[in-house]
């Protein structure tokens, strides 16, 4: 290990480190005492970080033989990770403690979820791919499993670990296959050996790989632990699964796709495109039917993974301009999804009634009376999770759309317009609930003042990213090219 | 300063809005008294500001004025003007709006909520007659269904829920479509400016899209790009104008929407269809125009005679009023396709008068639904006899809504139906018409409501308007005789553009059968 190499992995390192340091720090003094300092640590750390590498990084740079990248396509997809997780580890704090469900594990927990996500932003090897997402993998298995005298809580964990499980091996028998055929697990050594030969072999092994990370992102058909485990773990956790692992498995399939098997785009790009459509359609519809808002999000998260597919999907048939355009849409689109998830689950974390925390949607009846201002932010909320303009979520449809009928998939772009429509329907349900209920009987809504803030902040967000969206374009097309060309 | 103009009559209800949001507390009665005073005085100002508009605008030149222009997210631009034709609209809202925001003064519930609801809907429509960027079209017409939703849905009658669901998701697969549409026009064009892009920029408006046919699925597609085009704005404007079979959500809406809400749907709203398609349907898809016109007169020819039927049968009043209402854009349709002077300034002429004689109806059936609390027909008869003034109003608007020469309704069907008659005989014959079955439908309205002996005890205690539901009505009597006497008016505004509009769609033809010529 050189000392270039060190330092390209030092925001790595640092948050393993702090992990480690965290975890003693928490054994060998108050435990649970001292959870809450050390969940604001972490948060703290993250914002620093994100600031950090957002900030200062540059450049296009290597490490470990190819092993790792740092470039501007991880920097986006690790600010994104770093500030949403930091947003739902500030906001879950008050539940946790108040549900007697604050560990200190919980914090340490995280960070070492995060480093794995961060790893798999910037895998260039299937080893580091693999590393990164098993990390991942197991941290959110133990948090969706924390409420530990829970059943539900047992059972998503559970639940969540066996088809996870399933779905790793189904990812190391794809690269097991790609290693066998191209005789290189290096993603740059793939990348040549595909470009000479395209093996039956080589299509499965990128089938099953693909298909493991369809799992890690809940696209349909792979989607079927999502509503069980979202709806079995306890609010924050949920909160954190519909955030950051989503960016962190989106940003990894890009990432093998064009850095492994960018010369045959048209191979992946059928494959995603199927599980598009499969998924904006399957999200609309099943969510139809929902009583619970935490299934309901389960749904929402998975026919919106559907419309991040569309921006990879459509980055496949065009020119290298297209393609850009393409990844770029996907990116914007994921860091609108997840700014919308953190406002919603802040919301939904201070929904309780009678002294415990509720999620049916039924609860939420004529919120507009007892809580006016929040029940205008969820309006928006729900407004731009439908994709209605002028709120930002519209931009993110219109940036995946534009880039699908860019390429020519114009169809696929219909498809995503009408499964639109249908999934309008029931978020408007839940407006409805909020303004048009006749019987008044609206859980109580007990935000603290962190979510109340985050919740608002999102919901102004929504409204004044109409103006410029923040800037996140240019930042999100130096990603794309970084990628891409 | 005039540059700007523009801006600021968008601007000027959604920063009242802000306000209100932002520093009007409480709900007591001075709470409310305030939100309603400063929604009034604040679309009072729009319109005065819009004034300004008309005084400064030039009606010989059929370009877009008031241009003003700065640059937006993913490479789109913030484009605002009006020409000839846009200006009226822009002035119909803000002329209806006051009005509108006066008329809900006995509304008790949620009062600074609805006046914010009406208040950013202003913005949002003067948006989408001020647009000149396909996406900023879009999004005025498409974030103004939000608005409206919530009208409908907090503050519409008994069954409220299903008319708002029904009038968003209608509205919304219609506008989807639209937009896949408009994504494929920017990438075909390579721009989404709508007109006034300037020096040297490719325009929506002067670029060709392809009319080549081709395959697809096995159908031959007869005018190629711009039938599908065609029919993807179709979906949206036949859904909001609305027109024969797309029209199921109106009645429903406009009978659960509150008075103020039923009065913006018919008099504004409906109004955004029939703009689309003069501002995008036939300037940029001549080609399917022509082709799909003769399919456009069979639909609205079938509105006209089939809605008026459905109208005469109806035992609700608003519901007769909104069937009306739907034969009445059928006019508008067929004068729009028909493509030659007095069609189009006739669908625009009755587009404008719509706007003053429905609004005024829908506010009429407001006046005695505020006091007896029914919509329906049965409930009422010989109010003449206790409402003088009531029956003098309601009996000009039921004229003005038959076409009695004098009123503006009459100049917008006789010039409409002229319009057609050069195109299709046929069609004239059917909208002709529909003329005598809307004197059935409303005539008999008002015998049964007005005339009569005045027999039921809930009415015999019913008092005649107020001073200030006079007031309100006062403007649109004066508006609808001024324009019903005097229609150069708007034709004069209306004249140049409509002439730019109709050599730029004949320029267009040609080549189609040139093309024809060498196959």
């Amino acid at each position: 290990m050189t000392a270039v190499d060190f330092n390209t992995v030092l925001p790595e390192v640092i948050l393993a480190l702090y992990a480690m340091a965290a975890l003693m720090f928490g054994v060998y003094t108050g435990k649970d005492r001292v959870a809450v300092p050390l969940v604001w640590a972490t948060a703290g750390l993250f914002v620093a970080l994100a600031l950090w590498i957002g900030l200062a990084g540059e450049g296009d740079r290597t490490a470990f033989h190819g092993m790792f990248n740092d470039d501007p396509f991880s920097r986006f997809s690790k600010v994104v990770i770093l500030l949403s997780t930091a947003a739902v580890l500030v906001m879950s704090q008050d539940y946790m403690s108040r549900w007697n469900l604050l560990r200190f594990e919980f914090p340490v927990i995280v960070t070492l979820a995060v480093t794995g996500m961060m790893m798999m932003v910037s895998a260039g090897d299937l080893m580091a791919l693999y590393m990164g997402l098993e990390l991942q993998s197991l941290a959110l298995y133990v948090t969706a499993a924390i409420r530990r005298d829970s059943a539900k809580s047992s059972e998503a964990g559970l639940k969540y670990f066996v088809l996870g499980s399933l779905s790793s091996g189904m990812l190391l028998f794809g690269a097991s296959l790609v290693y066998g055929f191209t005789g290189t697990t290096q993603f740059d050594g793939i990348f040549v050996a595909v470009q000479a030969d395209v093996s039956l072999g080589l299509l499965f092994g990128l089938v099953f790989m693909l298909a493991g990370l369809a799992f890690k992102i809940s696209a349909a058909p792979f989607h079927m632990w999502t509503p069980d485990v979202y709806e079995g773990s306890p609010t924050p956790v949920t909160a954190f699964f519909a955030t950051a692992p989503k960016v962190a498995a989106m940003a990894l399939i890009a990432r093998l796709a064009w850095d492994a098997f960018g010369s045959i785009p048209a191979q992946w790009g059928q494959v995603l495109a199927a599980m598009s459509v499969l998924s904006m359609y399957l999200g609309a519809i099943a969510a139809i039917g929902q009583k619970d808002i935490k299934r309901l999000m389960a749904y929402s998260s998975i026919a919106h993974m559907g419309y991040a597919l569309i921006g990879l999907a459509a980055a496949t048939t065009g020119t290298p301009d297209q393609a850009v355009q393409g990844v770029q849409a996907m990116l914007i689109y994921m860091a609108i999804y997840v700014t919308m998830g953190v406002g919603s689950f802040a919301f939904i974390l201070g929904m309780e009634r009678d002294g415990r925390p509720v999620t049916d949607i039924a609860s939420l009846k004529m919120l507009s009376k007892s809580e006016p201002l929040k029940a205008l932010a969820l309006l928006a909320l729900f407004f731009s999770l439908a994709g209605v303009p002028p709120f930002i979520g519209f931009y993110a449809k219109f940036a995946v759309l534009k880039a699908a009928v860019d390429a020519g998939m114009v169809w696929l772009a219909v498809a995503g317009g009408i499964a639109s429509v249908i999934g309008a329907f029931y978020y408007l349900r839940v407006v409805y609930f909020i303004y048009f209920g006749d019987t008044e009987d609206p859980a109580e809504s007990r935000m603290s003042a962190v979510q109340w803030v985050l919740m608002m902040a999102v919901a102004a967000i929504l409204v004044l990213g109409a103006i410029n969206l923040f800037g996140i374009e240019g930042p999100a097309l130096t990603a794309a090219k970084s990628l891409v060309l | 300063m005039a540059q700007q103009l523009l801006n600021i009559i968008l601007f000027l209800p959604l920063v009242a809005a802000l306000i209100m949001a932002l520093f009007l507390r409480g709900d007591d009665e001075a709470a409310r008294g305030n939100a309603k005073y400063l929604a009034l005085f604040a679309t009072i100002a729009t319109f005065l500001a819009s004034l300004f508009l008309l005084a400064e605008f030039d009606p010989s030149n059929p370009d877009f004025q008031f241009v003003s222009e700065s640059n937006w997210i993913l490479g789109l631009k913030w484009r605002l003007g009006v020409d000839g034709i846009s200006i009226l609209f822009v002035l119909l809202t803000t002329f209806l709006m006051p009005l509108v925001i006066w008329s809900a003064w006995d509304v008790t519930k949620r009062v600074k909520e609805y006046m914010i609801a009406f208040l950013i809907l202003e913005t949002l429509m003067i948006g989408v007659f001020g647009a000149l960027d396909l996406v900023m079209f879009y999004l005025f017409f498409e974030a103004g269904l939000i608005p409206m939703f919530l009208i409908i849905g907090v503050w519409g009658g008994v069954n409220r829920i299903y008319a708002a669901f029904k009038f968003f998701l209608y509205t919304f697969l219609g506008s989807v479509l639209m937009l896949v549409a408009m994504i494929f026009m920017y990438m075909d064009a390579g721009t989404t400016c709508i007109g006034a892009c300037g020096e040297g920029q490719v325009s929506l408006l002067t670029h060709t899209f392809s009319f080549e046919a081709f395959d697809l699925l096995g159908v031959q597609v007869v005018g190629g790009v711009q039938t599908l085009l065609f029919l993807a704005f179709f979906a949206s404007f036949a859904v909001k104008m609305p027109m024969w079979p797309f029209h199921t959500w109106l009645p429903d809406a406009h009978v659960q929407a509150p008075t103020a809400g039923s009065v913006i749907l018919a008099a504004i709203m409906l109004k955004m269809g029939g703009y689309g398609f003069l501002r995008f349907s036939i300037p940029m898809f001549p080609v399917a125009s022509d082709l799909l016109a003769p399919l456009v007169f069979w639909m609205s020819a079938i509105a006209v005679v089939y809605t008026s039927l459905v109208a005469i049968v109806q035992s609700d009043m608003k519901k007769l009023i909104a069937y009306s209402s739907v034969a009445h854009m059928g006019y508008v349709t067929m004068g729009i396709f028909a493509i030659n002077q007095q069609g189009l300034d006739g669908a625009i002429f009755q587009m404008i008068s719509h706007g003053f004689i429905s609004g005024a109806l829908f506010l009429c059936v407001g006046v005695i639904y505020d006091r007896m609390h029914t919509r329906e027909i049965d409930a009422y008869g010989g109010l003449v006899n206790r409402m003088p003034a009531y029956a003098m109003v309601f009996m000009f608007f039921t004229m003005a809504n038959v076409g009695l020469p004098g009123t503006s309704g009459f100049v917008g069907e006789f010039l409409t139906i002229m319009g057609i008659y050069q195109v299709n005989t046929w069609i004239a014959f059917f909208a002709a018409s529909g003329v005598i079955f809307s004197a059935s439908y409303a005539l008999w309205l008002y015998r049964r409501v007005i005339f009569g002996t005045l027999t039921k005890d809930s009415l015999k205690l019913i008092s005649d308007m107020t001073t200030r539901e006079k007031l309100i009505f006062a403007p649109l009597v004066a508006m609808t005789l001024f324009l019903g006497v005097y229609p150069s008016a708007v034709t004069d505004i209306i004249g140049p553009s409509v002439t730019h509009l109709i050599e730029n769609y004949l320029a267009a033809l040609p080549a189609v059968a040139e093309q024809a010529a060498m196959h």
